[in-house]
């Protein structure tokens, strides 16, 4: 029925253009235009050109009214060490890709309303200039030399950070990825990981640790993960099953985990949970969205950080989530201690 | 080209040999679009459904049920069917629309028309060429109705997920046919490039140097390069991957525990898989994208009434383009685990693109500087690519810089970039293709005006999709969620969803305006003169009615490049390739 009816439309449809296109052709036809072949008439370029400036004052009233009105929903500030350095980065590219964009797109749409033809116009014929095209080709390679010197120093500091004389070790720990949830593996005491593998899953042992190892038996498995504020993690991850990704936007972190070999990465988180709760911009983030949640008769919201799986992985991928509470050190210590050893678990 | 002459040009053809199992390059390039197109209104189709979902999670749509059966039970989307959706909407949209219907349909039109050849190299190869995508496409439209629904694993089909049939219903049978149909598209866009790269090569008419070609002929010819360098890796990648499904190989399993059972499969990598993938799929983006800039430098120029700028510049960029295109690839890998060194070269090599991507959107501006611009449905598109080629790409410069990448990698705002640059960008050239070369497939005129407001509304309503969506990625939202109610950090984004929904269900259901005016304008349209145009190129030199060999005398012979558009001393605005230079006329050195 509802098939037929959308047919139905879809003909409706198809006629009600036809017949339109009959009047415009009619109505051009008694003003005497040139109806006869579509070639396009000095009015039509008028109309046209026009239509793209007005376009172009849309569209950068639209991009300027989004970038106000979409601030809140961005992310935060980073609540991690290196983040900071991302978010420097990113700051200056974006601002680097608006000013490019306000100059080129007005140009591009102004071009088009301002030479719009007319039959008694014609072009000025111009093949290159080398001088032009030498500076446009020079300009952009200038600042993207920059562009990429910075962005190489940010990212070889993330990916291999440094640990210097008399600094702490990170504190390891392994997030643990399959569909379709997460579980943190601490290294427990002696900051090591016992070894496992997939094929010593089995009974309580959901993650296959190595029961042999004497690393492991200190190792502490807890499906939310703490960490305390200001000491540097290393992060190992693992899949048991499909590629998942770790994504914890907050922290600017992201690795895939891939079953058969084991990723890392290494930071420092820096906010505790509560100090972003105080931070204004997630404030004002979270009061929009319990507005939002209230009209719709949701329970209000805290806000919290959380791991996203960030890779398909299958039907709940969209729902593949751990949460993360930062804390201070004595209160990572009490949680800590309420937790089981793997060697209890056994 | 001599052994062109020995053509018959009189021998009957059936209907059979005319309109199906045609090896006339302009016939073949009907097919190719018409067959994309249908390909096309189900790509967009589906894009639609789920934006639906996107938009509104929670109510109950009856059409879902309608257009889904199981999948859509009471009217709600099943989680495994939106991914089904989402991917096969990428694989047709890449793969099935902007490559065989666009590379297809242009280069199988233009190249012989525009270097003065009768046709392909060989033109049972060419007819072949078509008939591995049809069955191509036959086979991925059946997979859509298997048992445990198509392939859902993402356009990017990594595995293990794609491996493994017990990680999701659509690794099944679905795949399966994934595999057998992407595996025939293969054979058939080797089969296109290499009659294209040959003919480019050897059947150029007197006096068409490399030099003189219409840029749409550089820019077909680099394409063809890049899928035959590409296409092959990609058919490896899928090889092993099927080793990998039925026969128990494990080059890309280790290590392996799905629904409850642990696999024997060790020492394999799912990265290797990346690798290989990326190698044709980042050039895949520029054999997208190739094409369309192609299309419009000619449409540009011709319409602006101007030579093209900078025409080396042009081809010298495309063929950087083409070569930084290779080495590139791992840009899409820098959260893998690979080493950060490597992460560092790809990072290089992608920003690099950037330079000869500049130097192109910067000449198609100056080229319209002191134009005399007719304002057509096609140079609007063509206008309109410009636009969305300087928006997406600009984007690129963070999504190329590794550091910048780990926070929105697989985010929208990959969803926002790769649209606007490659969707949108090659979309609107193939769109500014038809409407230009319309008269040249079918000796008839478009409506006017309804492409005035197809390309309106479709200009507007792609902005609205996509550009909201960078917002999104900056929030954090991952790409490939069934719905984002999961986590109320996200329930801000409620409204940017519906807006983008409504757009995406208006602009998708304006393209019916094209499609009226393409089927309507093809039997009834008014008739079109030999050069509606007034455009240069020799596409324009042959008769209205198509006749096999397109010419019906000799072949007629170049004497100047393709942009002597407003020449001074010349009392045309335009000058065909085809007039010789005249003895006061300045040397342009073409
Ligand atoms: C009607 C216009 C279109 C709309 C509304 C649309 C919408 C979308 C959306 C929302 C997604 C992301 C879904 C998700 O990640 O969960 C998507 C994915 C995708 N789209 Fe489109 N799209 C359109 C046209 C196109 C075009 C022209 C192309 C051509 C390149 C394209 C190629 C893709 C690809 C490759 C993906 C990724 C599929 C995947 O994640 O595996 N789309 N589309
Ligand atoms: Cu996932
Ligand atoms: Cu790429």
């Amino acid at each position: 029925m509802e098939t037929l009816l959308i047919i139905i439309v879809g003909i409706l449809g198809l006629i009600a253009i036809a017949q339109a296109v009959r009047v415009f052709e009619l109505s051009a036809a008694v003003k005497g235009e040139d109806a006869s072949s579509e070639n396009v008439t000095d009015k039509d370029n008028r109309n046209q050109g026009i239509l793209l400036l007005i376009f172009m004052i849309f569209m950068l009233g639209g991009f300027i009214a989004m970038i106000f009105g979409y601030s809140d929903v961005m992310l935060p500030v980073s609540a991690s060490e290196h983040g900071v350095d991302i978010d420097n980065l990113w700051d200056i590219s974006m601002w680097l890709i608006i000013v490019v964009f306000f100059i080129t797109q007005p140009i591009l749409f102004y071009f088009g309303y301002k030479f719009r033809g007319a039959k008694k116009k014609k072009a000025v014929y111009m093949e290159h200039n080398n001088r032009l095209e030498f500076i446009w080709t020079i300009v952009p390679a200038v600042v993207l030399a920059g562009l990429i010197i910075y962005g190489l120093a940010t990212w070889s500091n993330i990916m291999n950070p440094v640990i210097g004389e008399g600094e702490e070790e990170p504190m390891v720990v392994e997030i643990y990825a399959k569909q379709f949830g997460w579980t943190a593996r601490y290294s427990g005491s002696d900051n090591q990981l016992g070894y496992a593998n997939v094929r010593m899953i089995g009974g309580t042992n959901t993650l296959g640790v190595d029961p042999d190892d004497a690393n492991s038996l200190d190792d502490v498995i807890t499906t939310e993960l703490h960490l305390p504020v200001n000491r540097p993690v290393l992060f190992k991850f693992r899949s048991q099953d499909v590629i998942h990704s770790a994504y914890l936007p907050h922290f600017r972190v992201q690795m895939n985990c891939v079953p058969g070999t084991k990723t890392q990465f290494m930071f420092k988180p820096t906010m505790t949970t509560e100090e972003m709760r105080q931070d204004p911009d997630t404030q004002q983030k979270v009061a929009n969205i319990n507005e939002i949640r209230g009209e719709r008769g949701d329970e209000a919201w805290q806000f919290d950080y959380v791991l996203l799986c960030n890779k398909i992985c299958g039907s709940a991928h969209y729902n593949m989530q751990m949460k993360i509470v930062v804390e201070s050190e004595e209160e990572y210590n009490k949680w800590m201690s309420e937790q089981k050893s793997f060697a209890e678990l056994l | 080209m001599a052994t062109h002459e020995a053509h018959d040009h009189h021998h009957e053809q059936s209907f059979i040999e005319k309109y199906v199992f045609s090896q006339d390059h302009k016939m073949i390039a009907k097919q190719f679009l018409i067959t994309g197109m249908i390909m096309g209104i189900i790509g967009v189709a589906m894009s639609m459904l789920f934006r639906l979902q996107l938009a509104w999670p929670d109510k109950q749509f009856p059409i879902l049920e309608t257009l889904l059966g199981k999948w859509g039970a009471d009217g709600t989307m099943d989680p495994n069917i939106y991914l089904a959706l989402v991917t096969i909407h990428g694989t047709i949209m890449v793969f099935f629309v902007l490559t065989a219907g666009l590379s297809g349909t242009f280069s199988n039109l233009l190249i012989p028309l525009q270097i003065g050849a009768r046709d392909m190299a060989s033109g049972f190869i060419n007819m072949l060429s078509y008939w591995f995508f049809f069955a191509s496409s036959i086979v991925m439209v059946v997979s859509l109705f298997v048992e445990n629904g198509p392939a859902a694993a993402g356009w990017t089909v990594y595995p293990p997920l794609s491996a493994l049939p017990q990680a999701m219903p659509g690794s099944g049978l679905g795949m399966t046919l994934w595999l057998v149909s992407m595996s025939l598209f293969i054979v058939s866009s080797l089969l296109g490039a290499l009659n294209y790269i040959v003919t480019v090569l050897n059947l150029r008419t007197k006096g068409m140097s490399m030099t003189r070609l219409p840029l749409t002929i550089w820019a077909f010819f680099v394409t063809a390069i890049l899928g035959v360098l590409s296409f092959p890796v990609l058919f490896s990648a899928a090889l092993l991957l099927i080793f990998d499904r039925s026969f128990g190989t494990s080059f890309y399993l280790s290590d392996i525990m799905v629904a409850g059972e642990l696999l024997s499969n060790q020492g394999g990598s799912p990265v290797l898989f990346q690798h290989l993938f990326w190698f044709l799929g980042h050039p895949e983006v520029y054999i997208i994208l190739l094409p369309a800039l192609g299309i419009t430098s000619e449409v540009i120029s011709t319409n602006a009434r101007k030579p093209i700028f900078g025409y080396r510049a042009m081809v010298g960029s495309i063929l950087a383009i083409a070569f930084l295109s290779f080495i590139v690839w791992g840009h899409h890998m820098f959260v893998t685990g690979m080493n950060p060194f490597l992460g560092s070269v790809f990072t290089f090599t992608t920003l690099l693109i950037a330079i000869p991507s500049a130097v192109k959107a910067f000449n198609y501006i100056t080229t319209l500087w002191k134009g005399n611009l007719r304002l057509t449905p096609a140079m609007l598109f063509s206008i309109g690519l410009v636009s969305t080629f300087i928006t997406g790409g600009l984007t690129g410069l963070i999504l190329g810089d590794s550091a910048l990448d780990i926070n929105v990698h697989d985010t929208y705002f990959v969803v926002a970039h790769f649209h606007i640059v490659m969707g949108l960008s090659a979309i609107f050239g193939m769109f500014a293709g038809v409407y230009h070369w319309f008269p040249k497939m079918f000796g008839r005129r478009m409506i006017k005006s309804l492409g005035y407001v197809h390309f309106w509304v479709t200009f507007i309503t792609a902005y609205g999709v996509f550009f909201p969506m960078h917002f999104m990625g900056m929030a954090g939202l991952p790409r490939r969620y069934y719905t984002n109610t999961s986590f109320p950090m996200f329930d801000d984004l409620a409204d940017i969803n519906v807006m983008i929904s409504i757009f995406a269900i208006v602009g998708g259901i304006a393209q019916v305006i094209f499609i009226f005016n393409f089927f309507y304008s093809a039997v009834r349209g008014k008739k079109a003169s030999r050069n509606p145009w007034k455009s240069n190129t020799l596409e324009w030199t042959t008769p209205v009615e198509h006749i096999h060999g397109n010419w019906p005398g000799e072949i007629p012979e170049v004497h100047r490049w393709a942009y002597d558009y407003s020449k001074p001393g010349m009392e045309d605005d335009f000058v065909p390739q085809t007039v010789p230079i005249r003895e006061n006329e300045v040397e342009t050195g073409h």
